[in-house]
């Protein structure tokens, strides 16, 4: 099988990914988006499937755009990247399926944003509807923070930040979950703890074991479903009262804290189902 | 492998399992570098993390 591997930055994911490859005696392409001429007018690739694992969100749902359009399988799907890198796009999959989040709402001026972030009652939590690692994700306390936050958005961001996701804060227990989702099986998950109220690895947040429950397993399943499936990283929050919620889904995951917590040797399955979806 | 740091000339010891896009920090000034070449070892500043970058 022919397959492709679209990366810039090697993280530790990428290396332990190329490392399963070269394990199993499977040679591959690498593709640097840095060092690529794409010919538009081209509609053909020698590849049988492409694994997509750029850092750099536009330049991966262009380049998925362009492999997907000459036939080829990717890992993830065009659909899946665009809708799991825009928090507006993820969270209505999630609603259109059914799944309980957090309350979420949009607005597109200062005034709607901060009459939103009222109406919601504090505190609140301003998300740019692109963007990782949890930057610039703001918990607001208070209608002072509020304003300032939302100044500082529309005079000093750029056209992206003036679109105001604003997300009902969940008070978690000090820690949220990341499930792994690959195909139709919930291979394994984690809890992210952190003092901080942001627990992302990438700030800080230390990794445990997660038990996948049943309860677990089925709303990871469905998150992945909602949004395209694939290989995806589900993030959710457990509420005071048990419940659980679907807070976001990510689809060029991130997994160097959870090998060795869940006990998955995460790239081995992930190469197995690169291997799945691939032709031939 | 040896990498010479650019941005204050530190010697620094690479494994060989080493690839061309990882980064290393130089442990002597604390430098982001990316590796752009393994023959011969170079390694030049990486970029800042933009603002669509991650997961």
């Amino acid at each position: 099988m022919r397959i492709a591997v679209l990366a810039s930055r090697i993280r530790t994911e990428e290396k332990l990914l190329l490392a399963e490859l070269e394990r199993r005696g499977l040679a591959y392409t690498r593709i640097d988006d840095r060092e690529h001429i794409f010919d538009i007018q081209v509609n053909a690739y020698p590849f049988d499937v492409v694994l997509e694992r750029c850092i750099q969100h536009s330049r991966a749902l262009y380049m998925l755009k362009i492999f997907e359009g000459a036939g080829i399988p990717t890992v993830n799907a065009y659909q899946t990247a665009l809708t799991c890198g825009d928090k507006l796009l993820t969270t209505q999959a999630l609603v259109q399926a059914g799944l309980p989040i957090p309350r979420s709402v949009l607005a597109f001026t200062p005034e709607m944003a901060l009459t939103a972030i009222e109406h919601m009652g504090y505190p609140v939590v301003l998300k740019p509807v692109i963007g990782s690692w949890g930057r610039l994700v703001s918990k607001i306390n208070d209608r002072e923070a509020a304003e300032s936050v939302i100044e500082h958005r529309d005079v000093l961001g750029n056209y992206q930040h003036a679109i105001y996701y604003i997300q009902e804060y969940i008070d978690k227990p000090g820690f949220d979950i990341r499930s792994f989702v690959i195909g139709d099986t919930c291979i394994g998950a984690i809890y992210r703890s952190s003092p901080h109220w942001i627990t992302n690895t990438a700030r800080g947040g230390t990794a445990t074991n997660c038990p996948v429950t049943p309860e677990l397993a089925d709303l990871s399943l469905r998150a992945a479903q909602a949004v395209g499936g694939g290989i995806l990283a589900i993030d959710l929050f457990q509420t005071s009262d048990g419940r659980l919620l679907v807070n976001e889904v990510n689809y060029t995951m991130e997994f160097r804290n959870s090998i060795e917590t869940t006990g998955v040797d995460i790239p081995a399955r992930v190469i197995d189902h690169l291997l799945a979806v691939g032709r031939g | 492998m040896i990498i010479v740091c650019i941005e204050c000339g530190a010697e620094i010891e690479v494994p060989d399992d080493t690839m061309v896009g990882e980064i290393i920090v130089c442990p002597e000034c604390g430098a982001e570098l990316e590796v752009t070449s393994l023959d011969p070892p170079v390694a030049v500043l990486a970029p800042p993390v933009e603002e669509d970058w991650g997961e």
